[in-house]
């Protein structure tokens, strides 16, 4: 389909949402990522039966650690589409990308030395 | 097992907020088996505070270190050659650990990072609930399977009490009344009549009543 979206998304492959865990995603916003999102399954139609759901929890307890923080909790998302809907890949992408650039750079890019 | 549960991030930040360089020392014993304090928890909590030091725009040195368990002086002793290191430390053990901690090491300063609940165990994943009181009598065996020191809000030997209704405790509409299942159980096995024999009033110094207990095993024990 060759469809293009933002080339600032740094993908990372999995081989079921249901592997991402709270730490990762932590460890991304730690690192400097302004925002991070899992795109998973439909819910109903995962592979192994729960992963979709479990990471869903997962990025809700971030969101929550976020915000306890005083970080946006916008920041993080999840987003479930099927492995055929190349275009809504790229959609989800782009309303990432525009969410993220509203809220503009994480708040934790303040610190120039990086501990 | 000992159930616990992670305290909220802001009391821990406000505990370290001096801190340039902070150990935070898990254990892998009952707070690794209810998840709030093993070496992934701890990996958590170091993400999260460091975030929240980024953020503040303050430079901390974290690190990150399990032991096996923290209530016995052989793991403890493991940490001898690191724990001069750092301005403080943070236990995500249960109460006994940064007691074991603070009295192997009174130099140190060791902040707990958990709030310790109850004796229970996990009725579901990610759900657990008490079940032992550690009166240091136990009485279960009168009450088929169940304790009612532990389970009835009021610790009833005698119950139920007149705040039972269908089978819930009058504290909450989501808490089994434990006197509701005691009965039910025995009426279904033929054993009601076990209630008709009224129990005395508890000799509670084997309980906390007694003020801090001791356990000593002579076969054990080296002196």
């Amino acid at each position: 389909m060759r469809l293009s979206y933002p080339t600032n998304i740094t993908i990372i492959q999995v081989p079921c949402t249901g592997r991402v865990d709270i730490i990762h995603l932590l460890n991304a916003i730690e690192d400097g990522a302004d925002g991070v999102y899992v795109a998973g399954c439909l819910e109903g139609e995962c592979h192994y039966m729960t992963g979709n759901l479990k990471a869903k929890k997962r990025v809700r307890y971030v969101k929550k650690v976020l915000e306890e923080l005083g970080i946006e909790p916008e920041r993080v998302e999840m987003f479930n589409l099927s492995a055929g809907e190349g275009p809504r890949f790229a959609e989800i992408a782009r309303e990432m990308d525009k969410r993220i650039r509203e809220l503009g750079p994480s708040p934790i890019n303040n610190l120039k030395k990086a501990v | 097992m000992i159930v616990a549960d992670r305290k909220p991030i802001q009391e821990i930040l406000e505990m370290v907020k001096d801190c340039k360089k902070v150990l935070i020392v898990g254990c892998k014993g009952c707070v690794t088996v209810c998840n709030v304090g093993g070496s992934k928890e701890v990996g958590v909590l170091a993400a999260t505070l460091k975030i929240a030091f980024k953020k503040e725009e303050i430079s901390i040195e974290m690190d990150e270190k399990t032991l096996e368990r923290q209530c016995d002086p052989e793991y403890v002793d493991q940490l001898k050659d690191m724990v001069d290191d750092y301005d403080g430390i943070i236990s995500m053990a249960c109460g006994v650990g940064p007691q074991f901690l603070s009295a192997a090491y009174p130099e140190q300063r060791f902040f707990p990072a958990v709030n310790t609940t109850f004796f229970g165990g996990a009725v579901g994943h990610g759900i657990w609930e008490e079940r032992c009181a550690g009166c240091g009598t136990c009485v279960i065996h009168y009450f088929d399977g169940m304790c009612p020191i532990a389970r009835c809000s009021k610790s009833l030997l005698n119950g139920p009490c007149g705040g039972s209704a269908d089978g819930k405790c009058e504290i909450s509409k989501d808490l089994e009344c434990i006197w509701d299942m005691i009965v039910r159980k025995k009426m279904e096995h033929g054993r009601i009549d076990d209630l008709l024999e009224m129990k005395p009033a508890k000799d509670w110094q084997t309980a906390r009543d007694g003020g801090p207990r001791k356990s000593v095993r002579e076969e054990l024990a080296n002196e």
